[in-house]
C-alpha cells in the first residue's frame, strides 16, 4: 500500500514543483529524490512496517512477489531518472509535468502488480496507459511523435475495451471480480468463461506487444520521444507481464493445460515475428523495439510453465532486462543518428560508452556472465521443468541465436568500422560514464552471482 | 587448489594486461605469467597429484544446486598441460608480431585461456557452460579487430554458428539437470543417470550438435576455414590447437557417460559424418594453394578421425584419442609456426609463389618436413601413436556392425593425407626459387628455439609414449566402464 499512495502522491507534488520553480535541476532533483523515498517505502513495506492501514476490502493482496516486483521496477526508473533524467529537457518545456506523469505510471505499476480484483486490474491498466498515450506525443510539434500518439491511443483504447468485455463476461459466470472467487470451482472451461479467458489474453497480449497484437509497438516506439521510449519498453513492457502472470495464475491457474497450447503459440509467433523483423532493421531504435517484442517473447515462457521457477525468473527477467535495455537506450540518446552506421567507430571515441554498451548488448544476446543469460536460463528451466512444450523451448533457442545477429551488428559497428572524424554523439559527463559502469558491473555481478540480489534483500528481513 | 591457480593467474594477468599500454611490456607480461600457468600445470601433473590438490568445490549456486567444482583427471590434466605450453610457445613464436593496442590483444588472449582451463577443469555442468562460452567471447573479438580483410563476417558466421550449437547444449544440460534425482548440475550426478532410451536419443543429438559444430564434423565445418585464414595467426593457433579439443573433450566428458544409449543408437550416422568428412576434407585440401586453408582442411580430416573412433567406440580407441588430442594440439601449432614464419617473410601463404625454399632456408625446410611428416603420422612421430591406436580400436571395435568400412574408408584418408602433404611440402621446398623466395633468409633463433622443443616432443612422444598413456589410462578406463555399464 505505501507504493500505491506514495507514487500518486508524488506526482501531484511534481505537478506543483513545475509551478514553483522555473529551475530544471531543482525539478529533476524533487523527483530523483522522491523516487528514491519511494523505493524505500516500498522495501519497508516488504520488511512489514506498513505506512497505510487501509482496509482494502480484499481488492488488493500484497504479496512478496508484488512487492519485489515493484522494488524492482522502481529501482530500475531511478536509475532511468539518474541516466536519462537530463535528456528530457530536449522534449519539451514541461518537464515537471513529464515527471508527475511516470509517477502515475509507477503508481499504476504499483496496483497492477498486487490486484486481487479485475476492477483493481483495470484501473490499473488504465493508470499506466493514459499517461503514456500523453508521453508519446510529448513531443507535439514532431508528425511522428503525434501519429505514435494517435495510433497508440487508439489501439490502447480498443484493447481496453475487450478487456472489460472479457471481465464482464467472467463477471457473468462467477458472479464476482475477486480473482481467488473466480479461481474457485473453475476446473473447466465453459463457453462462456473460455470467451471471457480469450478477451483477456487478448487484451493482455496486446498490452504486453505479443505477437499478433505487436503492431502499434515499432510504430509508437520510434515515434515517441525516445527518452520515453526507453521506459515504455523496459519497465512498463515487464509490469505488463506482472499482470499478465498474476492474472492468469488467479483466475486460470487450475485450468492451465487447456490454455497453456494457446499461450505456447503466441509466444513462438513473438519469438519468430519480433527476431525476424529485427534482423532487418536499419535504425537502432526500431530494432530495440523489435527486440522488445522479441524478449517478450522469451518472457512468454513464463505463463506458458506457471511455475515456482518461471516466477522467479520472471522477477530476475524483469531487472536484467530493464537495466541492460535502460542502459541501451541511454547511449542511444547521446547519439545524433540512430542508424546502425551512427556507432561506427564509436569505440575509439567514447570508449567508456562503447565497453558498457557492449556489456548490455551481451546480457541481452543471453551471453553467460551477464545478468541476461540467467534472465534467458530460468525461463528455459521453466519451460524444460514443465515439460510439455520442448518444441517451444527449441524456438526460443534458435531464436535467441538469431537475436545476436542485430545485437551484435551494434558492437561490430562500434569496434570493427571505422568511424567519421569529426564526434557523431553529444558530450557526456564524468558522472554519466560512472553511472554506466555501475550498472554494467551491477549486470556482471548479477550474471556470476544473481542469487546476490534476493539474498542480500532476504537477510535483510529475515535474519 | 591447481585447477583454481589455471583459471586465476590468466584471469588476473589478463585483467591486468589491460592496463599495460606500452607493446613491449604487455608482451613480457603476457609471456611471464602464462610461463607461471604453464609451470602450475606441469606441477599438478607431476608432484602436486594427491587429491585434495586437484579438486575445489565451493558453493556458487545452492538453490540451483550447481557449485563451483572443479577437479583434474588424466584427461583434464593433458589438456590443461596442452593448454599450459602452447600459451608460451605461441607467444614466443610470434614475438615480432605487432598488433595495434596490443594490450587489448594480449589480455583477450589471456581471457581466452582462462575459459579453456576452465572447461577443462569444470565437474558441473553448468560451470562447464559458462566457461564454453566464455572462451568464445574473447576469440570473438580477437579475430575481428585483428583479423584478416573479410574478418567480421567470417567471424560473425563462426560466432553464430558455435552459439547455437552452445544454446543446443544448454537445453540439454538443463533437460539432464531436472532428471537427476537431487537436482544437481555435478558431474556425478549426471553420471548417475539412467534416460529412457529414445530420451537419450535426442539428448544424444543435442549435445553432440554442440561439440561436432566445434570440432568441427562435417556437414557443419563451414565456419572454420575461413575463420582460421582470417585469423591473427597467434588466435588461429589457439583455435586450432587448443579451442577445437574442446569438442573432443566435450563428447568424452558430457555426452558418452552421460547418454551412452544415445551414442550407441546414433553412433553409426555421427561415425559416417566423421568418415565423410575426412575424406571430403582430405580432397579439398589437396586443392588448396593457401597454405592456411590448407592445414583448416588437414586438421578437419583429423578431427574427423577422433569422432571416428570415439562413435566406433573401443577401450583402446579412446585412448587414442587421449594421445592424439595432445599431438594434434603440438603439431598444428608447430604447423602454423611454420606457416606464420613464411607468409611473415615472404608475405604470401600461395604454394604456387612460393618453392625452392630448402636451399634458401635449411633450418625452416626442416621443421616444415617434419611437422608435415608427423601431421601424415609416420611412426616415430607422435601422431602415429595414437592414430595407430584409434584405427586399432575402431578396428575391433563391437560397437557397430559396419566397423570394417570404417576402418578402410578412414584409411583411404591416410593415405590422401600423405598424398596432399607431401605435395605441399614439394611445392613449398623444392623445385626452382621464384622473385619472392630468391632472397630468403633463415629463421630467427626465438623461432628456431620454439620449433626444436616442439620437434624434440614430438620425437619423444612417439618413441616412448607411455607416461601419456599411463596419465590418461585411469581416466580412459572410466570413461569407458560408464558408457558399457548403462548398456541395456
Amino acid at each position: 500500500m505505501n507504493a500505491i499512495v506514495i507514487s500518486a502522491v508524488l506526482g501531484v507534488v511534481m505537478m506543483f514543483c513545475g509551478v514553483f520553480t522555473d529551475s530544471k535541476s531543482a525539478v529533476r532533483t524533487v523527483a530523483i529524490i522522491g523516487l528514491l523515498g519511494l523505493v524505500i517505502a516500498n522495501v519497508l513495506d516488504m520488511g512489514g512496517y506498513h505506512f497505510f492501514n487501509v482496509n482494502v476490502k480484499g481488492m488488493f493482496s500484497f504479496d512478496i512477489f508484488g512487492l519485489l516486483f515493484n522494488t524492482i521496477a522502481f529501482a530500475s526508473t531511478w536509475v532511468y531518472f539518474l541516466l536519462s533524467g537530463r535528456d528530457m529537457e530536449r522534449v519539451g518545456v514541461n518537464l515537471a509535468e513529464y515527471f508527475a506523469l511516470i509517477f502515475f505510471v509507477l503508481c499504476g505499476i504499483a496496483i497492477v502488480s498486487s490486484f486481487s480484483s479485475l476492477l483493481m486490474l483495470f484501473l490499473g491498466i488504465e493508470i499506466i496507459s493514459i499517461p503514456l498515450y500523453i508521453l508519446t506525443g510529448s513531443d507535439k510539434r514532431n508528425l511522428k511523435s503525434n501519429e505514435a500518439a494517435l495510433k497508440y491511443f487508439l489501439m490502447g483504447s480498443f484493447s481496453t475495451g475487450i478487456m472489460l468485455m472479457g471481465i464482464t463476461l467472467i463477471y457473468g459466470v462467477k458472479g464476482s471480480f475477486n480473482i481467488d472467487v473466480i479461481r474457485m470451482g473453475t476446473t473447466s472451461l465453459t463457453p462462456m468463461l473460455a470467451a471471457g479467458l480469450l478477451l483477456l489474453l487478448f487484451s493482455m497480449s496486446f498490452k504486453v506487444s505479443a505477437a499478433p497484437f505487436h503492431f502499434w509497438t515499432p510504430d509508437a516506439y520510434d515515434g515517441s520521444p525516445t527518452v520515453f521510449t526507453s521506459f515504455m519498453a523496459t519497465i512498463v513492457k515487464v509490469a505488463g507481464f506482472i499482470a499478465f502472470i498474476r492474472l492468469f495464475e488467479g483466475c486460470f491457474g487450475e485450468v492451465h493445460k487447456q490454455w497453456q497450447l494457446l499461450v505456447s503459440i503466441i509466444a513462438a509467433a513473438t519469438l519468430f515475428i519480433g527476431n525476424i523483423t529485427a534482423v532487418f532493421q536499419q535504425s537502432v531504435k526500431r530494432m530495440l523495439s523489435y527486440s522488445s517484442i522479441a524478449q517478450a517473447g522469451f518472457m512468454m515462457f513464463a505463463l506458458v510453465a506457471m511455475n515456482d521457477m518461471a516466477k522467479e525468473g520472471m522477477i530476475f527477467y524483469a531487472a536484467a532486462y530493464s537495466l541492460a535495455t535502460i542502459g541501451i537506450f541511454a547511449v542511444l540518446l547521446k547519439m545524433k543518428d540512430y542508424t546502425f552506421e551512427g556507432f561506427n567507430g564509436l569505440a575509439k571515441r567514447q570508449p567508456v560508452l562503447a565497453a558498457t554498451n557492449t556489456i548490455f548488448l551481451l546480457s541481452l544476446a543471453g551471453i553467460p556472465a551477464t545478468a541476461g543469460f540467467w534472465a534467458k536460463f530460468y525461463m528455459l528451466s521453466a519451460a524444460i521443468s514443465n515439460g510439455n512444450v520442448m518444441w517451444l523451448v527449441i524456438v526460443g533457442v534458435l531464436c535467441a541465436a538469431i537475436s545476436v545477429y542485430y545485437y551484435f551488428r551494434v558492437i561490430q559497428a562500434m569496434y570493427f568500422k571505422e568511424g567519421e572524424a569529426e564526434p557523431q554523439e553529444m558530450e557526456t559527463s564524468t558522472g554519466f560514464k560512472g553511472l554506466l559502469i555501475a550498472i554494467a558491473v551491477l549486470v556482471i555481478i548479477l550474471g556470476i552471482f544473481p542469487h546476490w540480489l534476493l539474498d542480500q534483500l532476504q537477510n535483510f528481513f529475515y535474519l | 587448489m591447481i585447477p583454481v591457480l589455471l583459471i586465476v593467474i590468466p584471469l588476473v594477468s589478463g585483467l591486468l594486461a589491460f592496463l599495460i599500454k606500452q607493446e613491449k611490456s604487455v608482451k613480457v607480461w603476457s609471456l611471464l605469467t602464462s610461463i607461471i600457468t604453464m609451470v602450475v600445470a606441469i606441477l599438478g601433473i607431476t608432484v602436486l597429484h594427491k587429491p585434495e590438490y586437484l579438486q575445489t568445490d565451493v558453493a556458487w549456486l545452492p538453490s540451483l544446486g550447481s557449485r563451483f567444482s572443479l577437479s583434474m583427471d588424466g584427461m583434464s590434466k593433458m589438456l590443461c598441460l596442452l593448454t599450459g605450453i602452447a600459451y608460451p610457445g605461441i607467444l614466443i613464436a610470434t614475438w615480432n608480431a605487432t598488433y595495434k593496442n596490443a594490450h587489448q590483444f594480449f589480455a583477450l588472449m589471456l581471457l581466452m585461456q582462462t575459459g579453456l582451463m576452465g572447461v577443462f577443469v569444470a565437474s558441473d555442468a553448468l560451470l562447464f557452460y559458462f566457461f564454453w562460452e566464455l572462451a568464445l567471447i574473447p576469440a570473438y573479438f580477437l579475430c575481428s579487430i585483428w583479423g584478416g580483410e573479410k574478418r567480421v563476417a567470417v567471424t560473425f558466421k563462426f560466432f553464430i554458428y558455435t552459439f547455437v550449437g552452445s544454446l543446443l547444449m544448454l537445453v540439454g544440460i538443463i533437460w539432464v539437470y531436472f532428471h537427476t534425482p537431487d537436482h544437481s548440475f555435478a558431474m556425478s550426478s549426471f553420471y548417475k543417470m539412467n534416460l529412457p532410451g529414445n530420451q537419450q536419443g535426442w539428448l544424444f543429438w543435442l549435445f553432440f550438435l554442440a561439440f561436432a559444430i566445434k570440432m568441427p564434423l562435417w556437414p557443419l565445418h563451414t565456419w572454420q576455414p575461413d575463420t582460421y585464414e582470417q585469423s591473427p595467426t597467434a588466435v588461429t593457433m589457439v583455435l586450432s590447437g587448443i579451442m577445437v579439443k574442446m569438442g573432443v573433450f566435450g563428447i568424452l566428458r558430457w555426452l558418452a557417460p552421460v547418454v551412452p544409449v544415445g551414442l550407441w543408437g546414433y553412433g553409426d550416422p555421427a561415425a559416417s559424418m566423421c568418415v565423410i568428412g575426412m575424406i571430403y576434407a582430405s580432397i579439398v585440401a589437396m586443392q588448396q594453394d593457401d597454405l592456411k586453408r590448407f592445414v583448416a582442411y588437414s586438421s578437419i580430416a583429423h578431427m574427423g578421425l577422433m569422432g571416428l573412433a570415439i562413435f566406433v567406440t573401443s577401450s583402446i580407441g579412446i585412448q587414442g584419442v587421449m594421445i592424439q588430442m595432445f599431438s594434434h594440439g603440438i603439431n598444428i601449432i608447430g604447423m602454423w609456426i611454420v606457416v606464420e614464419l613464411i607468409e611473415r617473410q615472404f608475405h604470401t601463404r600461395k604454394m604456387s609463389e612460393l618453392g625452392g625454399l630448402a636451399q634458401k632456408a635449411p633450418s625452416l625446410a626442416i621443421m616444415l618436413v617434419v611437422v608435415s611428416l608427423a601431421n601424415v603420422a609416420l611412426p616415430l612421430t607422435n601422431a602415429f601413436i595414437g592414430e595407430f591406436m584409434m584405427f586399432n580400436g575402431v578396428f575391433g571395435s563391437k560397437a557397430s556392425n559396419y566397423h570394417y568400412i570404417f576402418m578402410v574408408v578412414g584409411g583411404i584418408s591416410i593415405i590422401l593425407s600423405a598424398v596432399y602433404t607431401l605435395n605441399m611440402i614439394q611445392k613449398v621446398l623444392f623445385g626452382n626459387t621464384s622473385s619472392l623466395t630468391a632472397n630468403a633468409h633463415d629463421i630467427k633463433i626465438n623461432e628456431k628455439f620454439v620449433l626444436a622443443v616442439l620437434l624434440i616432443g614430438i620425437v619423444i612422444m612417439g618413441v616412448y609414449p607411455k607416461p601419456m598413456i599411463e596419465a590418461t589410462r585411469h581416466a580412459v578406463d572410466a570413461i569407458y566402464s560408464k558408457m558399457f555399464v548403462k548398456l541395456p
